[in-house]
């Protein structure tokens, strides 16, 4: 089963941590608000940055 | 088309974006938010000389001035930096959101086209020149340029695309929060760093005093390190502290902590601030950096523009200049980052007790290493060979 990212909107605190650590174009910071697209592998590095604990990985 | 269009509305972009106007550029600074300087990513702390070198001190964005920085060991040894006589601020703890709109309207001021709420999406060379494919409030559109500077943060979109930058490692970045709190008791002369691998893994926790007894408490870890997110360690050191005082703000951000990066620019691109990684790898302040390569970043773009060369030979006129004045401290500061990472609590300690009560009286981080090294014989050698 394949993994992939997933955010919490009532965590996220739009800070782009997420997307300075994401090796695969997967998340972008639009305005405030962060998009994850279908590129995310479920790699994992975004949730062990975000300093809200704001992300987690999903089954798929 | 444009002569420069700049991604980014920070003290970068800004800057960039005024320097680039005053030369008589013509200049469209972008921003993707819509509102400049919201929301907050930024401990706010810089020192005087850093900021007085290129803006003009406006009380409006001050939130508070101190005239030194208390460090804290873990076990709460305390190694006071300071100015001896009042009135000799060496320090600033500003007010971001007052401060970046001041700097986007300087640029405006300068005659250079101000946008918000226009985001970069790609770019294309096409003939020398780049078309610039933006969203601009939810519509497409597409603008040449000669120049594109990306100032867009930690999370740079151009410098990704244009394979300038790579992605940031987790021992490359620290992950932070803070909280702007009333009520806080401290005396409001300093700023204030907590180390310790418990407390903050990685990075520090800080209180930076912003004024009617207001502060900003915060952290900073490194992911490679921390077993948890910055909140959580955030959470901890205040209750360990007992920091008393509500909770009026939240506020999330991302440093880079990777060094100095080899070249930040390619052909018609340019990368300033937090985008071309120029924070401090030990103490995480970037605005005065980010302030001078944007300064200089615009002034390469107009001779550029004079010249009609955007090459990346050109441009690295402007490798030259950032790092010949910043460049190199960040190499040198990336290597005792490393060297500082390795020590646990107990040498900490003691390096700590082996300088303090010690009368340092500049705020900078080689201050620090020469009283280290003068207390500790042992430790020449070593700092030597690795800043070789």
């Amino acid at each position: 089963m394949a993994r992939k990212a997933v955010v919490n909107r009532g965590k996220c605190a739009y800070c782009g941590a997420c997307v300075a650590v994401c090796d695969f174009f997967a998340l972008e910071l639009v305005e405030t608000y962060l998009e994850i697209n279908e590129n995310c592998n479920g790699c994992s590095i975004c949730v062990k940055v975000c300093p809200m604990g704001a992300l987690s990985l999903v089954e798929v | 088309m444009f002569d420069v269009i700049v991604v980014g509305a920070g003290p970068a972009g800004s800057m960039a974006a005024k320097t680039c106007a005053e030369n008589g550029l013509k200049v469209l600074l972008i921003e993707k938010r819509q509102e400049i300087g919201t929301p907050v990513r930024c401990a706010e702390g810089i020192s005087k000389q850093g900021l007085k070198r290129f803006v003009e001190i406006d009380r409006k964005w001050i939130a508070a001035e101190v005239i030194g920085a208390k460090i804290y060991a873990p076990d709460g040894t305390e190694i006071t930096m300071a100015e001896e006589m009042a009135g000799n601020e060496v320090g600033f703890v500003l007010e971001r959101k007052i401060f970046d709109r001041h700097l986007a309207r300087l640029a405006a001021k300068a005659g250079a086209e101000v946008i918000v709420k226009t985001a970069f999406i790609s770019f294309e060379r096409r003939d020398g020149r780049l078309k610039v494919k933006m969203r601009r409030m939810g519509e497409e559109w597409e603008v040449e340029t000669k120049i594109l500077i990306g100032a867009d943060g930690v999370e740079s979109k151009v410098g990704r695309m244009a394979g300038i930058i790579r992605t940031l490692r987790k021992s490359e970045i620290e992950s932070c929060a803070q909280y702007l709190m009333s009520n806080v008791e401290i005396d409001e002369n300093y700023t204030y760093f907590y180390l310790g691998n418990e407390l903050a893994p990685g990075g520090y926790a800080w209180i930076f005093p912003k004024g009617n007894k207001c502060a900003n408490v915060g952290i900073g870890v490194l992911p490679s390190k921390a077993k948890a997110n910055a909140k959580y360690y955030l959470d901890k050191f205040i209750e360990k502290f007992g920091i008393e005082g509500k909770i009026v703000e939240l506020v999330c951000g991302a440093v880079p902590v990777y060094g100095e990066i080899e070249t930040a620019v390619s052909d018609n691109i340019m990368l300033a601030g937090d985008a071309a990684y120029h924070s401090d790898p030990i103490t995480g302040g970037g605005i005065a950096n980010a302030l001078c390569a944007g300064y200089y970043a615009g002034k390469v773009a107009y001779e550029a523009v004079k010249k009609n060369d955007f090459s990346a030979g050109f441009l690295r006129k402007y490798d030259e200049l950032w790092k010949s004045d910043f460049g190199w401290k960040l190499r040198r500061n990336k290597k005792l980052q490393e060297f500082f990472l390795k020590l646990d609590d107990q040498t900490l300690n003691s390096l700590a007790k082996s300088i303090s009560g010690r009368n340092i009286k500049e705020m900078s981080v080689q201050a620090i290493i020469v009283e280290l090294l003068k207390s500790n014989p042992h430790l020449v050698d070593l700092i030597k060979n690795l800043l070789i």
